[in-house]
């Protein structure tokens, strides 16, 4: 095949280059259209086919309409211990103080919230929500679209892209980040999907929106296209990611087929039971029961069954029981959820339980941020911005869900800071910041990795590879940890590591040719894979969604801080969490139980 | 035993290397347990990575992985083997009237083209409140079973007035969302959008044929909002007569 190299390739040049077409991406991209800037959102799908379209509960903000004297203080104050007290306090401060500016926006943007008698938009209970500091009981703070809140948000941030003529590069693939000698970043190497042609899409600023990577693991909620693709691509830029070993397991995916099961179902009055019948959340969260921490529910559920009282044959998973809500609730509140029961569980929830278990949801981890969604790395001990890039959603780490996100939190994530990401760039590139360029050498060491691929005449088979890489993870990095257990995935991942170095792809079509993009997805999969294994075998305590066998308890002393992952070195250093919110006190932090 | 084998016929197309489409056969043992139509291209993938299609959410939402099995237009992903094969066979085809890129994959630009015309944003210029426009549950209940469209295209290619004027008749898809935004009780430019439908072609190449309304993998009914476009178009041209009347 062809070697590409910077002189027969085609350079397309824009001022802002957003990777990804989901939520933040879109987000930003909008902002950005509106500016009279140069932008292009380079999505490996359709943009409505991102993975935002699968979230259901809703977005969770307190915009005082189930409760007129809700208070976006609480809603930070839940966040804070939500995340085991890691997240960042200014980041979280500002994700739940602009959040109704930005929930409004997507109203007025025509988004189709589900509503009160009042006319005002619909609020459902979600886990980890409480009034007054968690003195006043159980809030409503989730607003929703039915159960379909993911889909009515994508569709709406597409319709208005499409109004402000946002020009998009649809079934682009970003393959990697071309850096000059000063590291920083002018663009990506990135080749159209339907025809195979290979360009150089140069920028002044290049925002990864490029979602998560719950495809790590065997079992996930995550869309097929969720392989970390930003984050991977960063990584092999020698950029840092940070709290990698902080993965979300969603307490209710469908059980064998990996769906998710929104917690909004127990918002709404649902509740789990063992084979017993019992509800076995009582024991665990004795005030706030089934809506727990999703970690705190997750691990209750594994609990459950490693003592014997799972539920089915191999009593193997754990029962959501709805039908005692009535199928007019159901009919209206949870109609997605129904319709997913009955396609993959073979369940009708308006008279049966749905089978589910934990199940890898979420990567609070990623590219680390700071609000304004600028990349930065670790130099000497001190934050370095790095020129060029930025990014947001789930692909960043800014950090508001420190070791465990609550519910609803990720839409709002997406929305607060993919808008401000645009508008910082907007007010960056106007007074002249950005300008860099990259030299040959430069654009052809960002070719390599595609080169190498497409010039493989033997080795290994993704789908097999892909297959081992998630099964290690799953086996050794799943809900609880421990340290030898650990230490030989890490192993494994050595021998994987090799054979991902030397995938052989057999079709080198340029036409759709999927097998390309599945083979570079299963190496982005694996950058974010052993950056998680790593962190997470460097952090021996216990923290949110981070639950070690051999280490059971929070240690504030020597973890109350992030880890950051460096590529290069392949180790873990520690950063510090920002306790210095503008406006609030810091919350500071105390034992956590629900 | 034979009765173990699956027997796939596939539409195979490569520009790159076919001058013409053919159907190709595959054999595959019959999997122990039923398993959606896109977990059986996963497999035939395994064996042949030459195949080629589109993929994203395998769990009916984000409208990828349309496409036309046995005869009918669905997703893969939530369409069982078991509620398909006949005799143990299927056949596996790209959504009919669009031009094929690869494979089961279809250029749907003249679908986006036709959702991107019908204006598909809500348009309000009155001041926004500082917080949400209020709406009604009652008047929000008329956008359902219009705004879950995933745009999958499963029903404008099933539609033979599509096939005839794809560039002029606009398709169930893009009324359908048509529809949503006249139902929606926060849009005010329902004249203008009336007026954008009233073509001889837009809306009334519509001959409620019902196609798109049994291949929705949504279960939605894209024939029942034109019916109501239809209406509102009947009743926007009696006023203008009455109008005109009244100013003779």
């Amino acid at each position: 095949m062809t070697n590409y190299n910077s002189s027969n390739i085609k350079t397309l040049e824009f001022d802002a280059l957003i990777i990804g077409g989901g939520g933040s991406g879109m987000r930003a991209s909008l902002e950005l259209a509106k500016s009279g800037l140069k932008t292009a959102v380079v999505s490996k799908v359709f943009p409505t086919r991102s993975h935002t379209v699968s979230a259901q509960g809703g977005i969770t903000c307190a915009i005082q309409s189930a409760d007129p004297n809700d208070d976006w203080r609480w809603h930070m104050y839940d966040t804070v211990k939500g995340a085991d007290y890691i997240g960042d306090q200014d980041a979280i401060e500002y994700l739940c103080s602009e959040g109704p500016k930005a929930v409004f926006e997507l109203e007025h943007m025509g988004l189709p919230f589900s509503r009160f008698e009042n006319g005002r938009i619909y609020q459902r209970p979600f886990g980890g929500q409480s009034k007054d500091y968690g003195k006043g009981g159980q809030a409503a703070r989730t607003c929703a679209a039915a159960d379909r809140t993911g889909h009515a948000l994508l569709h709406t941030l597409y319709q208005n892209n499409v109004k402000e003529g946002t020009n998009f590069l649809n079934e682009w693939f970003a393959v990697d980040i071309v850096k000059n000698a000063k590291n920083e970043v002018t663009g990506v190497i990135a080749f159209s999907i339907e025809y195979g042609e290979v360009a150089y899409l140069k920028a002044q600023s290049t925002v990864m929106a490029t979602g998560g990577a719950g495809r790590i693991y065997a079992s996930t909620t995550n869309a097929l296209i969720n392989t970390g693709d930003g984050l991977a691509m960063a990584l092999r830029a020698g950029y840092p990611a940070q709290d990698m070993e902080m993965w979300q397991f969603h307490p209710t995916g469908i059980y064998g087929a990996g769906s998710l099961v929104t917690e909004g179902c127990r918002g709404e009055g649902g509740y789990l039971i063992n084979k017993d019948g019992e509800r076995f959340m009582e024991r665990y969260a004795p005030n706030v029961k089934d809506l727990a921490g999703r970690d705190v529910v997750a691990r209750s559920m594994v609990l459950e069954i490693l003592e014997g009282r799972g539920c089915g044959e191999n009593n193997d998973h754990i029962y959501l029981k709805l039908d005692h809500l009535g199928a007019d609730v159901l009919n209206a509140k949870l109609p997605g959820i129904c319709e997913l029961s009955r396609t993959f569980a073979h369940v009708d929830p308006i008279y049966e339980p749905i089978p589910v278990v934990p199940t890898c949801h979420y990567m609070m981890g990623g590219t680390p941020t700071n609000i304004n969604g600028q990349a930065f790395n670790r130099i000497d001990g001190t934050d370095s911005i790095i020129p060029g890039l930025f990014a947001a959603g789930e692909a960043a780490c800014v950090s508001v869900h420190g070791a465990n996100r609550l519910g609803g939190n990720s839409l709002l994530d997406l929305v607060v800071f993919g808008r401000a990401t645009g508008m910082f760039i907007q007010e960056d590139l106007k007074s002249g910041g950005g300008v860099k360029s990259s030299d040959k050498d430069d654009i052809d060491s960002a070719l390599d990795r595609l080169n190498k691929l497409n010039n493989s005449d033997n080795g290994y088979e993704t789908a097999e590879v892909k297959k081992e890489l998630q099964q290690c993870m799953q086996n050794y990095f799943g809900v609880f940890r421990r340290g030898e257990y650990m230490k030989k995935g890490l192993d494994e991942l050595q021998e994987i590591r090799e054979k991902v170095d030397q995938l052989h792809l057999k079709d080198k079509s340029n036409a759709f040719n999927t097998s390309r993009v599945e083979a570079i997805e299963l190496q982005n999969l694996f950058e974010v894979a052993e950056a998680t294994a790593i962190s997470a075998y460097s952090r021996d305590e216990s923290r949110g969604a981070h639950a070690r066998d051999d280490f059971p308890d929070r240690d504030d002393e020597r973890w109350l801080c992030h880890s950051l992952y460096d590529p290069l070195s392949k180790s873990v250093a520690k950063r510090d969490v920002n306790f210095s919110p503008s406006e609030v006190e810091a919350f500071p932090p105390i034992v956590r139980t629900y | 035993m034979a009765a173990k084998t699956l027997e796939v016929n596939m539409y195979r197309y490569n520009p790159e290397e076919d001058k013409f489409p053919y159907i190709k056969q595959y054999k595959i043992e019959k999997p122990a347990k039923d398993i959606m139509v896109l977990d059986l291209l996963h497999l035939l993938k395994e064996q042949d990575e030459s195949i080629s299609y589109r993929r994203s959410c395998r769990e009916g939402v984000c409208g990828s992985d349309g496409m036309n099995i046995n005869g009918k237009n669905g997703l893969a992903c939530i369409t069982p083997l078991s509620s398909v094969l006949k005799k143990n066979k299927i056949e596996l085809r790209p959504l009919p009237g669009l031009p094929v890129i690869r494979d089961l994959v279809v250029d749907m630009t003249e679908f986006y083209v036709q959702y991107e015309k019908i204006k598909p944003f809500l348009q309000n210029s009155t001041t926004a409140p500082e917080q949400e426009r209020l709406q009604s549950p009652e008047d929000r209940d008329k956008l359902d079973g219009l705004y879950e469209c995933i745009l999958c295209a499963c029903c404008s290619t099933s539609c033979p007035s599509f096939w005839w004027n794809p560039d002029k008749f606009l398709g169930p898809a893009a009324l359908l969302q048509a529809y949503r935004f006249l139902a929606d009780t926060r849009d005010l430019k329902t004249n203008e959008r009336l007026e954008d439908l009233s073509d001889p072609f837009s809306v009334y190449r519509c001959h409620g044929i019902m196609n798109c309304v049994s291949v929705c993998p949504k279960g939605l009914n894209p024939n029942k909002a034109i019916g109501e476009i239809k209406k509102m178009l009947l009743k926007d041209k009696k006023e203008i007569i009455t109008t005109d009347g009244a100013m003779n």
